[in-house]
């Protein structure tokens, strides 16, 4: 008696579970539940988080030059890139950007890339005014007589001019924007003329006073995005770590340059690679279009396996439940930035999710047939099915794990969606299914329980 | 069981159709989309009517974009397929295609991929496609790594792997048709249907391999002649299962073709066909191999 008692309150702590992530997924959810704004913010803080091409939005993908930065340099210099546009970005009161820098690897072809991603910004023009208005500013030095100049032809094979001469001039140092601390704007005394006066950080501080004692006498260029701006002549070694840009700005100008150079010069040179744009109303059809085809999916697995399984099928439907509120909370918690690739991976998974199930059933079944009693052919039918099982989720689950390394973004959803399903439903497929289905030992051997036990058209 | 007594009705009905697949891929080829090879994608919606395609397309030759294509889509709008765009390029092409403001539009979406990002997407999808490929192939030696009679262990494997091709190959030959006919192109989530089947059809004819050698074993004395009734009867107490666990993915892959999002239509179809016959070919195409090629050896 006392095994079975056991059984029924492990059932029930399942159960409990079950439905306290249930309620945790209704409540933290805007659009079930209707008080939603005076939950807690436990609740609040965990809504879905949908991809763009769900809630519409920007996605930019752009391209830093590193060929100016040591090599030891670059994932520095690009974590300085990603925070100086994901301020800027932020200063646009965009919410939730995600700004993500991709390294150049093999996989992804040597370059360094820069993803932008702007929920519920639609104007690109906008979008990527926004992040080009940045200003890169650099500092270079004259370049020493005796050095050879490498010059390498463009992909046409000509030789830009242009690329020519400025480099004949000034060579880069290591001093860029991204040491920048802060800028001010100056007029000067005498001509009223207005001067930009820039503070540089510790380290800012150190090379530009490098700088400035190895070139005294020497000119040393203020470049501002590519072009020179101003061409002073080192006089003598400055260790503050205080610079004056004394071009011939206009005030409108200056004002807009110091505001700019403030929120954030940017360390690397960018270019845009490629960029999309989701409207708002197609993100929303997706949504809805992928809510539905869960739900139809869901009652048409859940009305299969309880015609065809019958108790069983009942149980298997019980844990399906599970498996799918277990994993919308997953979805919540982790979070899991979902999109129309990864709601079909998730789709999948509820199917796949019941193959263990199916697996472990027609096993009973089977064991049933040799003449065996409930019980036993169900804990058979479980201890048998175990290695079919494990079979037929390696491969889905090595599949999900090769998109999810080498996939872009789209891909990466729906291989996390598939793999984690699949991981999910061993537990739900297999413990869950076990603990209710050992509940039913009271049924017996008799000609019901044999009904109720076996499957498809069979009496 | 009849399957094996027909083997060869079952093996030339899906030689036809690889074969079938294999011609429309040569006829037809397969369109690539702008993931892989770069380009733009703008689509619009008008307010009240969209123009007549014969004006946009004069309009947008004026540009000098190189060959842009116009597609009709839904009632009022148009999908704008041209190379890839740059901020000032793409603002005018939306106001050509509002004819100089006259006709009021919305974009629904745009969608610009550089070159270097198409390549790159092309190298990881090659480089995917290798590993699961590679990891599959080592998932078939493993589960076959035991010795077994009368038919030796890698002829299982070489086999599982010959009904991979035929599940992958049909739905590829589906979508060049669908490609040819609707215009679907060959985007990332191409690619990522064909590894799922690779995943989802593999270990349907591992556990059916797997069943007919444990009944093989259980025979002490295996005389030959009876193994193409050993293989019939593993079929037999297999096929169930085996048609249930794809079901359960068929119907959820249904719901997903028939209700889902419209960036998934052609992801669902593939993979419906791809599980579809990927079921199949466990049951009507591997099994029969096996019974072939021992016949085979003992000639």
């Amino acid at each position: 008696m006392s095994k079975t008692f056991k059984k029924v309150i492990l059932a029930i702590i399942v159960l409990m579970f079950g439905a306290g992530i249930g309620l945790f997924v209704y409540k933290s959810e805007p659009k079930l539940n209707k008080n939603f704004e005076t939950e807690r913010t436990f609740f609040k803080n965990h809504p879905f988080r949908l991809g763009l091409d769900l809630s519409g939005g920007s996605h930019l993908i752009y391209k830093a030059d590193v060929s100016g930065v040591p090599g030891d340099q670059i994932s520095d210099s690009m974590d300085a890139l990603r925070d100086v546009i994901e301020r800027r970005v932020n200063l646009f009161g965009v919410s939730e950007p995600v700004v993500q820098v991709q390294g150049g690897g093999f996989i992804s072809g040597g370059e360094n890339k820069l993803i932008v991603d702007l929920p519920g910004i639609t104007d690109v023009e906008k979008a990527t005014a926004m992040i080009g208005e940045t200003p890169l500013l650099e500092f270079k030095i004259e370049r020493s007589k005796d050095e050879p100049i490498t010059i390498k032809p463009g992909k046409d094979g000509k030789i830009d001019a242009e690329a020519l001469n400025a480099q004949q001039q000034f060579v880069s140092t290591e001093l860029t924007g991204r040491y920048l601390q802060k800028a001010t704007l100056e007029f000067d005394q005498n001509t009223r003329a207005p001067n930009i006066s820039l503070q540089f950080d510790d380290t800012g501080t150190k090379l530009f006073a490098e700088i400035t004692k190895n070139n005294i006498g020497k000119m040393v260029a203020i470049y501002l995005d590519g072009l020179p701006i101003s061409t002073p002549v080192v006089r003598e070694v400055i260790p503050n770590g205080q610079a004056v840009i004394s071009g011939s700005f206009i005030p409108t100008e200056a004002r807009e340059l110091v505001r700019n150079l403030n929120y954030g010069a940017l360390p690397l040179p960018i270019s845009l690679l490629s960029k999309q744009t989701i409207g708002a109303t197609l993100g929303d059809n997706a949504v809805v279009a992928g809510v539905k085809a869960t739900i139809i999916g869901f009652l048409l697995v859940i009305s299969f396996l309880i015609l065809w399984y019958r108790l069983p099928g009942l149980v298997a439907a019980l844990s399906l439940c599970i498996f799918i509120t277990i994993m919308l909370s997953l979805f919540k918690l982790v979070p899991v930035t979902l999109t129309a690739a990864g709601i079909a991976g998730f789709i999948i998974s509820i199917g796949i999710a019941v193959d263990a199930n199916v697996l472990i059933f027609e096993r009973i079944k089977e064991e049933l047939c040799s003449g065996r009693s409930v019980t036993d052919a169900i804990s058979a039918g479980f201890s048998r099915a175990w290695f079919s099982i494990r079979d037929s989720n390696i491969s889905n689950f090595i599949t999900a794990l090769i998109l999810f390394w080498f996939g872009t973004s789209l891909i990466k959803g729906f291989a996390l969606t598939l793999g984690m399903g699949v991981l999910v439903s061993m537990f739900s497929a297999i413990t869950v299914t076990r603990i209710f289905l050992s509940l039913f030992n009271f049924v017996g051997d008799g000609k019901v329980a044999k009904f109720l036990f076996s499957s498809g058209i069979t009496r | 069981m009849f399957i094996i007594k027909h083997k060869k009705i079952f093996i030339s009905f899906s030689i036809s159709l690889v074969v079938l697949s294999l011609l429309s891929l040569l006829i037809f080829g397969l369109k690539v989309g702008i993931d892989f090879k770069g380009g733009a994608l703008t689509e619009v919606v008008y307010t009240t009517l969209r123009p007549a395609q014969a004006d946009l397309d004069t309009a947008l030759q004026s540009l000098e974009l190189g060959s842009v294509l116009v597609q009709p889509t839904g009632n009022t709008g148009y999908i704008i397929k041209s190379r890839d765009l740059n901020d000032a390029e793409h603002a005018l092409v939306l106001k050509t295609l509002s004819l100089g403001g006259k006709n009021e539009l919305t974009e629904t979406s745009f969608n610009s991929i550089g070159p270097s990002v198409g390549k790159e997407l092309t190298r990881k999808a090659v480089i995917a496609i290798i590993l699961v490929s590679l990891a599959i192939v080592c998932f078939i030696a493993f589960a076959f790594r035991k010795v077994s009679r009368p038919v030796s262990s890698w002829r299982y494997g070489f086999i599982a792997i010959i009904t991979l091709l035929h599940d992958v190959i049909i739905p590829i030959g589906l979508f060049t048709i669908l490609s040819h006919f609707y215009g679907a192109e060959l985007d990332t989530l191409f690619v990522v249907a064909i590894l799922t089947i690779l995943g989802l059809s593999v270990s349907d004819t591992i556990v059916i391999f797997d069943r007919i050698r444990e009944n093989l074993n259980n025979q002490v004395n295996i005389s030959k002649s009876n193994f193409s009734e050993i293989v019939g009867g593993s079929l037999e107490q297999s096929f169930v299962r085996s048609i249930c666990t794809s079901l359960t993915v068929i119907l959820v892959l249904l719901a997903l073709f028939t209700f889902g999002p419209v960036s998934t239509k052609y992801f669902a179809l593939m993979l419906t066909t791809g599980m579809f016959f990927g079921t199949y070919s466990s049951i009507f195409l591997a099994s029969p191999l096996l019974v072939l090629v021992e016949e085979w050896q003992k000639r």
